[in-house]
């Protein structure tokens, strides 16, 4: 939640064709603004020693401070704010070096304190932006509003007794990272690219692992809808959507239950409405009517947080690349097409995978393999590049051994199966399994002298026909179990042949 | 050879290390004058007798090892503000019933390292909110004096009323107490006693449960400066746990006693001289000026131009912290909880039957003048006076080492007197409150007699972590005046 009050700001945006939505009163428009809660990525929480670890028995990741045991005092986690401020560079976003934790009022069971300590009208960074590639081949820029850092609160159970519903606080006191978007995104697709390209600014700088199956980023999402070139309309802000899928079904269906009720000729009430996955539609939570009076203020135990532009730009000196930088050398430096390179930077680990295994190689093979085998494999294995059997530099080491003529393309293929069973060096595997491609041209050479002894009807044909020699290379391969070198095989056919070249 | 209960701190320090006595007749000394006092004082809510001797055993078995800890072997009280582990913690509150912290706070561990005993815990207003001890889920507590040839029972004063009461009447060495608006310096000049409330920042917060957490402060009751001296030495550090606590050295408090005040200079607010206030506490101001100027300081009028709105800030900050400090008390994890149909029904039936009338007046005033559309008139305004207050002092104290005011406005008053009378209550803080808006620290000295024959008191205000000028400071009204007298024992 976003101070009220903020200044109407000048929407600059022309509308795209592509984007509108045909109603029977003409075309419609989404506004789109986003609030995504990104997990700060940091061993302890953000006001307590107690750890963040995902997956732990209820309750085992609870201090004195995140109960909110009588006394009990904050005190700031100082990684916390390094990962706030490195964010915000990522974001290319001014960086305030003084902020003030305020205090949002609210009783809860799963808020201990009775309030949450987050920021209100001094965040610790401010305007930025986000650039997304479409798909025509042009950009988007989607502002950035603010960035604040918050506590997340604990979780209520509310099924597992007939009378009492159960709290586990191993969330309560989690660093939150709040990173606010101006109203810039006007469809479904530029909201998922917005938080896809979000995810791997976040992944790529290492200050949220981005797992949204582990609630480590969701977001809020502001929608209305409007003629274009009309003034914005009045917005519903949908809670809590914790995919990026679900985001875009839930602007979907929210911006075309809009349509209809102005259509229909009513009005939209500002409200907070929740998406539902199972019906794919959005319903009332709360009308701005019942919103809390949240009561914002200065945290009194905790002082204004202030830093020095040397530490700002100790960590910008550090800052890892980020994920447009790194798209811009993989296609300089490797020639990949645009399209390769905005595929493997989306996500931080498929990048550096990639660059393990083009290094010091062919980096069009790299990527037909990374982009090929290697993602069909996981999509097949429904797991991700983390998990992968595979090692980089074992995928390097094959592409090395078809390059030297050691493997043909097929018999590489092979190889990677049991790579991806085994996980073992492709060296081991051909050493193993005797798959070495047979190069000897002695060898070969008294294969197709047999073939050629054997048929000579079909000596006739190539003579007449030279495309017929698949044929014989067909024959060589089976016999040798696949492992004669193609190249070799067709040099020697056509000169026993006396076919010439090609 | 004098009671043990006559004793000072010192002196019970030194005779211990002397081996004149041991920790645990010292304590046991302590432990019979509780049992004879505490249903007519009512000053501890929880007396801890068993838990004393323990403690005083141990100890003399570290004098008997040699050990020269700050406090070794000193029986103290605990207000109930501290949290102490495995011992019930309530501030005197309904809604905190039986809870017992599985933790110390910082000041109380540092006190136990220091070889502290504790007596036990010690009444004073809920959530120390009041300046009489009469808020209080276990009932008021009760000041040793009284008014010659009167027997109304006379407030102790507030928020620390028991830390007070005890001090004054023997029945501890010293005790610990907590400050936000006057609530140590208020109850020691209702009793008699000497109260310091430090800096701010200079006493970790961690473990104390919270009233006004960018003011409350916890210090010393005592009967004298040296024994406020060396307790604070003991209760005083930096603590990473608090994030408002300053990373200072404490220097030895005790060590800056004994100089002269030749050339000091102190400042006199024109501003206290406040319209309609007792001729007798005029006098007593007069009276400690001229102290000064016997002892060879200087005498400077000085300005603090916005002490008239500091008051009313003051009842807009501590409220508007305190609604939310105390929201945490739902019923939910700890202490009382009163059933509902469902959970607000809890919540509304907890807080409802948990907290006392001032508590939720307090609760209620802060809540509102935090709500959106009042923020700004109330909130914000107030904080923009306490920065003009804290520029008050800061240029005052560049003419002027130390202040020097009353410290109340009047004597003790009777137990109901103004309790019908909140704001004829509040008024009792007047002279206190903008010590701890600015963050300095302030001391009440015993200055005599009021024509009731009941303690007064003067205030000394220094600059932040100038403690030490503080003391002596103190030292000179507390030559002048004399140690006061113990009360009579009507009990």
């Amino acid at each position: 939640m976003s101070p009220e009050g903020a200044p109407q700001m000048q929407d600059t945006i022309a509308a795209r064709p592509e984007n509108l939505i045909s109603g029977a009163t003409g075309d419609w428009e989404v506004v789109v603004g986003l609030e995504v809660h990104a997990q700060v990525a940091s061993c302890s929480k953000l006001f307590s020693g107690a750890a963040t670890e995902f997956g732990a028995a209820p309750n085992s990741q609870v201090s004195l401070v995140d109960a909110a045991m009588p006394g009990m005092l904050p005190v700031v986690n100082h990684e916390c704010i390094a990962q706030a401020v490195r964010t915000g560079l990522g974001l290319k976003a001014q960086i305030n070096r003084t902020s003030v934790f305020a205090r949002k009022n609210y009783f809860y069971p799963d808020l201990p304190q009775g309030y949450q300590i987050s920021q209100f009208d001094q965040p610790i960074v401010g305007e930025g932006e986000v650039i997304l590639d479409l798909a025509d081949g042009g950009t988007a820029t989607i502002g950035i509003e603010r960035l604040h850092l918050e506590q997340d609160a604990g979780k209520s159970l509310h099924d597992q007794h007939p009378d009492y519903s159960f709290v586990d606080l191993n969330r309560s006191g989690v660093a939150l990272m709040e990173i606010v978007s101006k109203p810039d995104i006007r469809s479904a697709e530029q909201a998922r690219a917005y938080v896809t390209k979000l995810r791997a600014i976040l992944r790529a700088i290492g200050t949220c692992d981005g797992n949204m199956d582990e609630g480590s980023m969701r977001a809020d999402v502001n929608v209305s809808v409007r003629h274009p070139g009309a003034p914005y309309g009045t917005r519903c802000e949908i809670k809590n959507v914790n995919s990026i899928r679900f985001i875009g079904e839930a602007i979907r269906a929210e911006a075309q239950r809009q349509i209809d009720v102005l259509e229909d000729g009513g009005t939209i009430q500002q409200q907070t409405r929740l998406f539902d996955p199972d019906t794919g539609e959005t319903r009332a939570m709360r009308s701005k009517e019942e919103a809390h009076d949240y009561r914002y203020f200065p945290c009194p135990d905790l002082l204004p947080i202030t830093f020095s532009q040397a530490f700002v730009d100790e960590l910008a000196a550090a800052l890892p690349e980020l994920p447009d930088d790194r798209k811009a050398r993989l296609i300089s430096e490797c020639k990949l097409s645009r399209y390769d390179a905005e595929v493997l930077v989306a996500d931080k680990e498929t990048a550096d995978y990639f660059e393990v295994v083009a290094k010091g190689r062919d980096p069009k093979l790299a990527v037909n393999w990374v982009m090929g085998e290697l993602s069909a494999a996981f999509n097949r294995m429904d797991i991700g590049i983390a998990d992968s059997p595979v090692s980089a530099e074992h995928l390097g080491e094959l592409i090395d051994l078809v390059s030297d003529g050691t493997l043909s393309n097929r018999l590489a293929k092979d190889v990677f199966e049991v790579m991806l069973k085994d996980g073992r060096s492709p060296a081991a595997i051909v050493e193993e399994q005797g798959l070495k491609q047979v190069s000897d041209s002695g060898a070969i050479e008294s294969i197709i002298d047999d073939i050629i002894a054997g048929n000579p009807k079909q000596v006739a044909q190539v003579k007449a026909k030279p495309k017929a020699i698949g044929w014989f290379v067909g024959q060589v391969m089976q016999k040798t179990g696949g492992k004669a070198n193609p190249a070799v095989v067709n040099e020697i056919l056509a000169k026993k042949l006396d076919l010439g070249e090609g | 050879m004098t009671e043990l209960t006559d004793l000072t701190i010192a002196a019970a320090r030194d005779g211990l290390r002397e081996k004149k006595f041991s920790a645990r007749e010292l304590t046991d000394a302590h432990i019979d004058a509780i049992d004879a006092a505490n249903a007519a004082l009512n000053a501890f809510n929880l007396p801890t007798p068993d838990k004393a001797r323990a403690m005083a055993d141990a100890s003399d078995v570290r004098l008997a090892n040699g050990s020269t800890a700050a406090l070794e072997g000193i029986p103290l009280g605990i207000k109930d503000l501290f949290c102490t582990e495995g011992v019930r913690t309530t501030a005197c509150s309904h809604i905190l019933d039986g809870f017992e912290p599985g933790y110390d706070s910082t000041v109380t561990t540092q006190l136990w390292s220091a070889g502290a005993i504790m007596l036990g815990k010690l009444n004073c207003d809920e959530f120390a909110m009041g300046s009489s001890n009469e808020t209080s889920f276990y009932g008021d507590c009760v000041n040793p004096w009284r008014r010659t040839g009167d027997e109304t029972p006379l407030v102790p004063g507030g928020s620390s009323g028991g830390s007070a009461s005890s001090v004054a009447a023997h029945l501890c060495l010293g005790a610990t107490a907590t400050d936000t608006g006057g609530s140590i310096r208020q109850p020691a000049a209702f009793t008699g006693t000497v109260g310091i409330k430090p800096t701010y920042g200079r006493c970790s917060r961690w473990g104390i449960v919270a009233f006004a957490s960018s003011l409350d402060q916890a210090g010393p009751i005592t009967r004298t400066v040296r024994d406020s001296a060396i307790m604070l030495g003991a209760m005083a550090g930096h603590d990473p746990k608090d994030g408002t606590s300053v990373n200072v050295p404490v220097p030895d408090y005790e060590a800056t006693l004994g100089q002269d005040v030749k050339g000091l200079k102190i400042g006199i607010p024109k501003e206290y001289r406040m319209e309609g206030m007792p001729a007798e506490i005029e006098e007593r101001w007069q009276q400690g000026i001229k102290w000064y100027e016997d002892a060879g300081a200087e005498i400077h009028e000085v300005s603090l131009p916005h002490t008239k709105y500091a008051l009313p800030a003051y009842y807009i900050v501590a409220p508007a912290e305190a609604s939310s400090n105390l929201a945490r008390y739902d019923g939910v994890r700890y202490g009382l909880r009163v059933p509902g149909d469902d959970i607000v029904s809890m919540y509304e039936n907890t807080r409802a039957q948990g907290f006392g009338g001032e508590v939720k007046r307090r609760v209620l005033i802060g809540t509102y003048v935090l709500s959106a559309g009042y923020y700004d008139a109330y909130y914000l305004k107030a904080q923009r006076v306490r920065t003009l207050i804290k520029q008050d002092f800061d240029k005052a104290f560049e003419k002027v080492d130390v202040l020097l005011t009353p410290t109340t406005p009047g004597p003790a008053f009777g137990i109901g007197e103004k309790s019908g009378d909140p704001i004829a209550m509040y008024l009792n803080d007047i002279f206190t409150v903008t010590v701890n808006m600015a963050g300095l620290p302030g001391i009440s000295v015993p200055a005599g007699m009021s024509s009731e024959g009941t303690p007064l008191g003067l205030q000394l205000i220094a600059k932040p972590f100038d403690e030490p000028t503080l003391f002596r400071a103190a030292e000179v009204i507390e030559n002048a005046a004399g140690i006061a007298p113990r009360p009579e024992r009507w009990w």
